[in-house]
């Protein structure tokens, strides 16, 4: 076995990281602020905390570059996935009760 | 004598190297395997995003799930990778206690976490949560509940099941400061799980 040495990464400095985000997180969810804004918010802090375990607890920022690649091939498919699944997405009229209510009133209106 | 068996194999280290991964090829097989696996996650994660954006009626999950209970089942998980790779730092440094000491309380975070999950479903179930339907909204959002966390939670199980194998080995004395390399391949496993764990929690419980 070939031993690659590095130094050894800051563990418990990425577990106080990790814990604050977290804790960010959940606070977040209460703020007064718009909802998309609260979801890009939720969303840039999970991939931060996903990043850092990646990156340092599973070695990722040692590895070659090609392993790095490997890791980065599923991220890159599911935004795909999800860019696929936008044009359906975005034609869904939606069917909620409140919102056929709404549209009765507003013919009841008329 | 023949040739094979005059070559020294000692269990548990591999005779090969991969170029990309030069402790060995298993540790290029575990990236290959958690890449797959992440399609998997990623998958019905894009399926959960998908099938919510298109329900008029799915209910707010931080109102209906338990967040505080999960929030600490988070800060478990996270807690449980920094046992890991303690562990992992102890034997490459031949400490075999402490990768001992910190492999068990791996283990006991991952079975913690495994029971505060089985409380959680099964609170939920007695609200009424089943796989097929709830009280809360949209029928589909007990389904993907269910199916995303239900996913994880085997991945956790297999994750102990893992650690639990690699736990007696290192009781019968196995890894040492020049063979940890089984130990770096779980600890990767692990690791993707804690991850993957951070994605669902936010998807799931608080988006």
């Amino acid at each position: 076995m070939v031993a690659v040495h590095h130094e050894e990464p800051n563990y418990m400095g990425v577990f106080w990281w990790l814990l604050v985000l977290t804790i960010l997180e959940i606070a977040i969810i209460y703020a007064p602020i718009a909802k998309l804004v609260i979801v890009i918010l939720l969303i840039g802090m999970a991939l931060t905390k996903a990043s850092l375990v990646a990156l340092y607890y599973m070695h990722l920022k040692f590895e070659a570059r090609t392993v790095g690649m490997i890791a980065v091939v599923p991220l890159l498919l599911c935004v795909f996935l999800i860019f696929m699944l936008t044009p359906d997405l975005s034609a869904i009229v939606h069917h909620s009760p409140k919102a056929e209510a709404a549209a009765e009133g507003a013919h009841g209106e008329h | 004598m023949t040739q094979a068996a005059t070559v020294d194999h000692t269990l548990g280290v591999e005779p090969a190297e991969s170029p990309l991964t030069p402790e060995s090829w298993g540790k290029l097989g575990m990236w290959l395997f958690l890449a797959g696996d992440a399609m998997s996650f990623g998958g019905l994660l894009a399926a959960y995003g998908a099938i919510r954006y298109a329900s008029g009626d799915w209910p707010q999950p931080s109102h209906v799930l338990g967040i505080q209970l999960t929030a600490f089942m988070t800060f478990l998980l996270i807690c449980s990778s920094v046992t890991m790779v303690k562990g992992l730092a102890a034997i490459q440094k031949g400490d075999q206690a402490g990768l001992r000491r910190f492999l068990m309380l791996t283990i006991l975070g991952g079975v913690i976490f495994l029971s505060m999950q089985a409380f959680e479903w099964t609170h939920l179930i007695e609200r009424g949560m089943r796989l097929q339907g709830n009280p809360f909204g949209a029928s589909l959002f007990s389904t993907t509940f269910f199916c995303a966390t239900g996913f994880h939670g085997c991945h956790v199980f297999g994750g102990v099941v893992y650690l639990t194998c690699i736990l007696v080995q290192a009781f019968r004395g196995r890894y040492s400061a020049t063979n940890w390399n089984s130990v770096e391949i779980a600890a990767l496993y692990w690791h993707f799980v804690d991850l993957v764990w951070i994605l669902v929690f936010t998807f799931v419980y608080l988006v």
